[in-house]
């Protein structure tokens, strides 16, 4: 009953996209606001009520178990702890496409219920826009991936999920990046009301920028996240490995960073009018992507666990109707919109197009590079495209643009000279090369970490320039989101580079007892027990390790065998210390009785996550400052307003 | 004059960003061509074998009978074949994954040293029963082809 609730919810939430394509798309037509354009707003409002419905009914069905529904079946098992058996809701293909529905009719919700600052032609685009967006995954969803399909005959037990998923950390990953794509989807339908009614606008860029900050402020933390969670759950002591599906989330980032910061642009100055506009469709077409590479198993992957191609072919048809329809459209219009405010080179506005232009850059090689081996293999060859490519060509446009990102803050909008900033760019030149010479003397590493570490160094200091001279007090909080963000690309980068350039590891078979040593860690093995869980039964080593004369730590990794499905995974255990992380994987008995042990001690490597942290956290900053600063300027505006009208009231009187 | 120069800005910025975008296209399609040689078959990497450290992945099959643990306990060495006369031999350090077995597919990254063995950093095998590294699902299929006609030849 309940499954056939959510169902019906579904069709409901289809016709009402349809209600909302059509009412704009009237709207445009007439002077007159029609009866149907009335209805877009409640419309879009119904629609994303609904569709919570629809989620909460399959939440329902994965809660109680119930067997009858397919998708439950095959997903869940009774056995399984309650917050699995909930993330397990999302933790398939079918319920992730609906999920990614559902947070994208409550967003189209959300902005016909407050958004009222733009003129309501624009809006009525923008919800059309919207609404044509959704259809085609209602469409998926109804048409061949049914969530609710019930079985002919109820199941006995549930099929159980993947248990490299069952997770806490994971529970809440695939969320997170579907809210930073949905977030990117608004802002899509924003350029394209925008490009339809021929009104991009600062006002407009103003509107559309705290949507694009949350996506950004998601897709950092989902990414962040994921880098963690591949770092410990696939024991591999790597945390990022260009995987395709790391570069699904990381493709739609880097476009948001761009449009981040090209909407900045164009708020503030009145520039780069056009360049926005395509950046907003390149994001969205970015997320799309990237849900299509996840999803249809094209690509090689380890993280590939729910594919299908025919859905794939599904997702590629929808991609191409929005990505050509909106790139269509943008040639088709790009002309009509009209040059923005001028600036020199070197200027703040100028320093952003380059970040953008590199960003850009960064996308062009990440996307060729994930691509690739689709187009090779049209021609029977089988290429594996790996960090090889990935690391030298991406650092090419990665460093310059650090570099830039450094000092540009600093500069002025409109006209400046690099007079001007001599000092803090005389600064921060010297502290690379110091940090450069002092590194390459303490020994043998690689170009790209002792490149990373330097500049790594010279961005942390650097971010704080532009607080120089001003009343802490008085920073917009804006401004300390800015500078947060940037300083947290500084510490991700010590962590990426500290990681790789001092990284010791140790792999040795051990008898108990035996010791090893690995950095200035002493670890001893001093027990391997048999463990069992709820769904799993684990050998557990019980590691200690000692660092000079400091109390033990007690590191406890496994190896887990699940039973439903059957699979062997490695629990790895971690010790976190202020300056780094010793990490421990336990692994196969050899025949003479040994344990095999692998040790890793990784300075600093926490700094990728908590850097990670600090963007995110200087994202919401942002965010914050600049929607308590509309609301502000909205309430004065009123207050001016009723002063207004009072003051020619009384005057008449 | 304003006008001209307002256009003229606008083709500059277009003409900035279309250059940094080609050059990074160009580059990284000239880096792909590179990487063109990463993917070995056995017989590929017997005939025209990469320089000595340079990284490539090997696919192919564990060789039965090949799977050897060195005295250090976890050093592990084995053949990976094309089921045919290409034998590669392949020595890891390190916690094998699950379902490594003989017989079985593996992808190996890595690179040949000196003495012709390939040392490989990491192995990509099958995840769980119903995963295949996506190099190999063709060959197997190909393999089992090609096993297939072999013993049904001469029974016409």
């Amino acid at each position: 009953m309940i499954a056939e609730l959510g169902l019906a919810a579904l069709w409901l939430c289809a016709a009402l996209a349809v209600l909302q394509l059509i009412g704009g798309a009237l709207a445009q037509r007439r002077d007159t606001a029609s009866g149907l354009a009335a209805m877009v707003r409640p419309a879009a409002m119904l629609q994303g009520l609904l569709a919570g419905l629809a989620f909460a009914c399959l939440l329902w069905v994965f809660a109680v178990t119930d067997l009858s529904v397919k998708l439950v079946a095959t997903n869940s098992h009774s056995l399984k702890p309650m917050l699995f058996k909930l993330s397990g809701a999302w933790g398939n293909h079918e319920g992730s496409m609906l999920l990614w529905v559902t947070v994208m009719a409550l967003a189209g919700g959300l902005i016909a219920m407050v958004e009222k600052r733009l003129p309501e032609k624009t809006m009525q685009a923008t919800l059309a826009a919207q609404g044509f967006v959704a259809i085609g995954f209602y469409a998926f969803l109804l048409i061949s991936s049914n969530p609710f399909e019930r079985l002919a005959v109820a199941a006995v037990e549930g099929q159980g999920l993947n248990p490299l998923l069952q997770d806490a950390g994971l529970a809440f990953h695939p969320p997170t990046l579907y809210f930073g794509y949905v977030g990117l989807s608004v802002a899509f339908s924003f350029a394209v009301g925008a490009l339809l009614t021929r009104n991009v606008t600062p006002e407009f860029a103003r509107v559309m920028r705290p949507w694009v900050l949350g996506a950004w402020v998601f897709l950092t933390l989902g990414i962040t996240a994921g880098s963690y969670w591949a770092y410990y759950e696939l024991g591999w002591g790597g945390w990022w490995f260009w995987d395709p599906v790391e570069n699904a989330s990381l493709m739609p980032w880097l476009a948001a960073t761009a449009l981040l910061h090209s909407v900045s642009v164009l708020a503030a100055r009145d520039a780069l009018r056009t360049w926005t506009i395509m950046l907003g469709v390149v994001a969205f077409s970015m997320s799309m992507l990237g849900t299509f590479l996840v999803r249809s198993g094209l690509l090689t992957s380890v993280h590939a666990f729910a594919v299908d191609p025919e859905r794939g072919t599904f997702i590629l048809f929808l991609l191409a109707i929005y990505i050509g329809g909106a790139l269509l459209l943008f040639g088709l219009r790009a002309g009509h919109v009209r040059e923005g405010e001028r600036f020199q080179l070197t200027s703040r506005e100028g320093a952003l197009v380059f970040n953008n232009v590199m960003l850009s850059a960064i996308l062009g090689i990440v996307l060729l590079g994930t691509l690739y081996p689709l187009l090779t293999e049209a021609f029977d060859v089988r290429v594996s495209v790996g960090p090889p490519y990935f690391n030298p060509v991406g650092a090419i446009f990665t460093i310059p643009m650090l570099l830039v990102m450094a000092v540009g803050p600093l500069l002025r909008w409109r006209r400046d000279s690099i007079e001007r900033i001599k000092l803090p760019i005389a600064i921060v030149t010297s502290i690379i090369v110091s940090v450069a010479v002092l590194a390459a003397l303490m020994g043998d590493i690689a170009v790209l970490p002792l490149l990373g570490l330097c500049v790594a160094i010279g961005l942390a200091v650097a971010s704080f320039l532009p607080l120089r001279g001003r009343n802490l007090l008085r920073v917009p909080i804006a401004t300390w989101g800015m500078v947060l963000a940037h300083f947290g690309i500084a510490v991700a980068l010590f962590g990426m580079a500290s990681d790789s350039a001092f990284t010791k590891e140790r792999l040795a078979a051990l008898q108990l007892g035996e010791e090893v040593t690995v950095g200035d860690w002493r670890v001893t093995l001093d027990g391997v027990d048999p463990v069992a869980g709820p769904n799993w039964t684990a050998m557990e080593a019980q590691v200690s390790a000692w660092r000079g004369s400091g109390a033990p730590i007690l590191l406890l990794p496994q190896s887990r065998n699940f039973w439903a499905p059957p699979m062997q995974t490695s629990e790895s255990a971690l010790a976190t210390q202020w300056d780094g992380q010793l990490y421990a994987v336990i692994g196969n008995r050899t025949e003479d009785g040994r344990w095999q042990l692998r040790v890793w001690w990784k300075p600093f490597v926490t700094f990728i996550w908590y850097g990670g942290l600090l963007i995110a956290l200087g994202g919401a900053l942002a965010a914050i400052g600049r929607v308590m600063a509309d609301l502000k300027r909205r309430s004065v505006r009123a207050r001016a307003n009723s002063r207004r009208t009072e003051r020619r009231a009384k005057g008449f009187a | 004059m304003s006008g001209l120069k307002a256009k003229h800005q606008r083709l500059v910025l277009i003409v900035i960003a279309l250059v940094a975008i080609l050059g990074a296209g160009l580059l990284a399609a000239w880096a792909l061509r590179n990487q063109a040689n990463y993917f070995y078959l056995p017989d590929q990497l017997v005939e025209a074998p990469p320089a000595p450290g340079q990284p490539v992945r090997l696919g192919g099959m564990v060789a039965q009978g090949s799977i050897r643990t060195l005295s250090d306990g976890v050093t592990v060495s084995f053949v990976v074949t094309d089921q045919e006369a290409a034998r590669v031999p392949v020595q890891f350090s390190g916690i094998l994954p699950d379902l490594f077995v003989e017989g079985s597919g593996v992808v190996a990254e890595g690179s040949l040293n000196r003495d012709g063995v390939f040392i490989a950093d990491n192995l990509l095998a099958k995840h769980d029963e119903n995963y295949v590294p996506r190099e190999l699902q063709e060959i197997s299929q190909h393999q089992a082809a090609r096993m297939a006609e072999e013993t049904t030849v001469g029974l016409e």
